[in-house]
């Protein structure tokens, strides 16, 4: 059952159009994470369904009613902010209960609320303190705690990862996505981050310019990339996108291809690679290293086909300089096809090399 | 030996840098307040006879003054009344003007205009406005049919004039720092406030105007400290009067010590004076600062 609705929504500022036609939905106890570089239009969506800014075109529907002019506190929404905007004059409690106190709810219920709260998120020790005498993480929590509290039927979630540090980071990632599955809350999650956004998402809507480049689950979105930017922010390290110049094409030649094909593909297609599908291989395309990062688990090599740059990962240390020749390969299999003028995939070419 | 030599040119260092800033507060500051202090124990002397030491008898005067009294009384009615509606102006001002409004920057430069003007100008305007019948005042209330009112003239509205023309003057400087303070606040703060359902005077209530308190509470110790020190405009308008109905403790000072020139009496009220705004500070320091959250 999808929870919320959003149609056709646009947003202009003058006559910049920062937004343009977004169309997308959100299943009821699922988190749904806007991906994208920053000025994609994904702050400004999830500000659009808390009703911090006006649409200048399109509709949102939660629960099968229309909440598009809607002021926020009407529309049973919370939040989270970047910054957490806690209130820094009061006690974690009169944090939490805020908005709980703005809406007359009962001050019996108000306590029992609080209490789970607190109990849930590990802030029963903190409850006296100050914004000011919290660490970045309790913070969070706090924040997370005036979500939680009002049991709002949509939780949405501004970069709310971004302010603290790398270790941090990666626990709240994991407490939140726990918390969400745990409680069953519908959330909206803004990030950046692709990493974030394929650990923690059932759902992700990859934009770029105010547009939707790409929905679907982390799996979809890393097996089959819609289009080169798509295959280019998710993974890391990204996804190689390559033209087909005559060494790489080189690589297909054993395979007794069809010379139309060939000629086709490197006059209209790029091909992308994850750097995990590229391997040393012995009667593969001639390279030469720029640059090799040994990470422990793997090793991190950048080398160059003609004037092409291509990262790849070994499991292996690699013995050798900047400068020296490698030779590489992929399996066909692992290729991604796209259109170089559009920039979509095109699997009718891809089927084609298969065969 | 070189460490201590070093620290010993530095404290060396340190007093000269203060010396001249120290000389002028002293000259200006400290000792005029132990000279008027040790002159309040003296009676004012007559002709190039040495002052006579009285002990506290310029004190129990003081206290039968009943021209003192009077005059301590208005000071008390004038800070009460003009300190508190000065601020809550100030507030609604600046709360107007950090909003998105038409003409936001001409309405900002009205509103501070009678701060950048001379007190002393400004009383000459105001003396012009409560003119009996000719006075902007009247002109408004005989055309509405009212009856024409001798403003400044009459013991009973005199106070009460005065007080309406400095919340004017002042407001306006105090609204500056409530919207430098009102631009400190995260608009964040005010994302979440809407987002948590607190409408605009509940957030008003629990949200801005706590973070405000620093600033109300510093305008509020300049605003009762101006209204005991700030006295140009009664010379131009009232002189005081009539029947001391609207002198102020720093202008009876004034009238004590240069028309009576009875300067050793002045120096006893100037006393009074200083204690109470003494009081006034520490109460600032030592209890307020502490119950107040300070980002």
């Amino acid at each position: 059952m999808s929870k919320l609705f959003v149609k056709h929504l646009s947003k202009s500022w003058g006559d910049t159009e920062v937004l343009h036609d977004i169309s997308f939905n959100c299943k009821q106890g699922s988190l749904l994470v806007l991906l994208g570089p920053s000025g994609c239009g994904k702050s400004t969506t999830l500000r659009l369904i808390a009703g911090l800014e006006d649409p200048s075109q399109g509709s949102i529907m939660m629960d099968e009613k229309e909440i598009t002019h809607l002021v926020p506190g009407k529309r049973g929404i919370a939040m989270v902010f970047q910054n957490y905007a806690l209130f820094p004059h009061l006690s974690v409690v009169e944090n939490i209960l805020f908005g709980l106190k703005a809406r007359k709810i009962k001050k019996d219920e108000q306590q029992k609320r609080l209490k789970y709260a607190a109990s849930v998120l590990g802030l029963s020790d903190l409850l006296d303190r100050r914004p000011s005498q919290l660490s970045g993480g309790q913070r969070q929590r706090v924040a997370l705690g005036r979500a939680i509290v009002y049991q709002s039927s949509i939780c949405l979630m501004d970069e709310p990862l971004s302010n603290l540090d790398a270790k941090l980071r990666q626990e709240m990632r994991q407490e939140i996505r726990s918390l969400q599955q745990r409680l069953g809350i519908t959330m909206i999650y803004v990030t950046h981050d692709q990493t974030e956004a394929m650990t923690m998402a059932d759902q992700i809507i990859l934009m770029k310019d105010g547009e939707i480049e790409q929905i679907g689950t982390p799996e979809e979105l890393y097996k089959t990339p819609a289009t080169a930017y798509s295959g280019n922010f998710i993974g890391t390290p990204p996804m190689n996108i390559l033209r087909p110049d005559q060494k790489i094409l080189s690589a297909f030649e054993s395979r007794k291809m069809d010379q139309e094909l060939l000629s086709k593909i490197e006059k209209q297609c790029l091909i992308g690679v994850r750097p995990e599908h590229i391997q040393l291989d012995e009667t593969g395309i001639p390279a030469t290293i720029n640059t090799i990062e040994y990470l422990g688990s793997e090793t991190l090599i950048a080398c160059q086909i003609e004037n092409q740059p291509i990262l790849f990962t070994t499991p292996n240390k690699l013995n050798m300089a900047p400068g020296g020749a490698i030779k590489i390969g992929w399996g066909v299999k692992n290729l991604h096809v796209f259109d170089a003028k559009s920039g979509k995939r095109d699997d009718s070419v891809y089927h084609q090399l298969l065969n | 030996m070189i460490k201590h030599q070093a620290r010993y040119w530095n404290q060396v260092n340190g007093w000269l840098m203060i010396i001249p800033a120290v000389c002028m507060i002293g000259l200006f500051t400290h000792y005029p307040i132990f000279a008027t202090f040790f002159r309040s124990f003296f009676a004012t002397p007559i002709g190039t006879k040495p002052a006579p030491f009285v002990g506290l008898e310029n004190y129990s005067f003081l206290m039968e003054d009943e021209v003192f009294w009077k005059v301590l009384k208005n000071n008390l009615i004038y800070s009460f009344c003009t300190v508190p509606a000065s601020i809550a102006l100030a507030l609604i001002m600046a709360m107007t003007v950090n909003g998105k409004i038409k003409g936001r920057s001409w309405v900002r430069l009205s509103f501070f205009t009678p701060t950048v003007l001379p007190m002393i100008a400004v009383a000459n305007i105001w003396l012009f406005f409560y003119t009996p019948e000719y006075g902007l005042f009247d002109q408004i209330i005989i055309f509405f049919g009212g009856n024409s009112h001798n403003w400044l003239g009459n013991p009973d509205s005199v106070l009460g004039s005065l007080i309406v023309m400095v919340i004017w003057k002042e407001s306006g400087f105090f609204m500056i720092f409530y919207l430098a303070a009102l631009q400190q606040l995260s608009p964040e703060l005010q994302e979440a406030g809407k987002i948590e359902g607190s409408g605009r005077w509940n957030y008003f209530r629990r949200v801005e105007f706590p973070l405000l308190m620093p600033t109300t509470l510093f305008i509020s110790i300049n605003a009762v400290i101006n209204s005991f020190k700030l006295v140009d405009h009664l010379v131009i308008m009232t002189k005081g009067g009539p029947d001391n109905a609207s002198s102020l403790l720093l202008y009876y000072i004034y009238e004590n010590a240069f028309n009576f020139w009875d300067t050793h009496y002045a120096s006893t009220i100037t006393i009074v004076l200083v204690i109470i705004l003494a009081i006034i500070s520490l109460v600032k320091f030592a209890y307020l600062d502490k119950k107040i959250h300070y980002q």
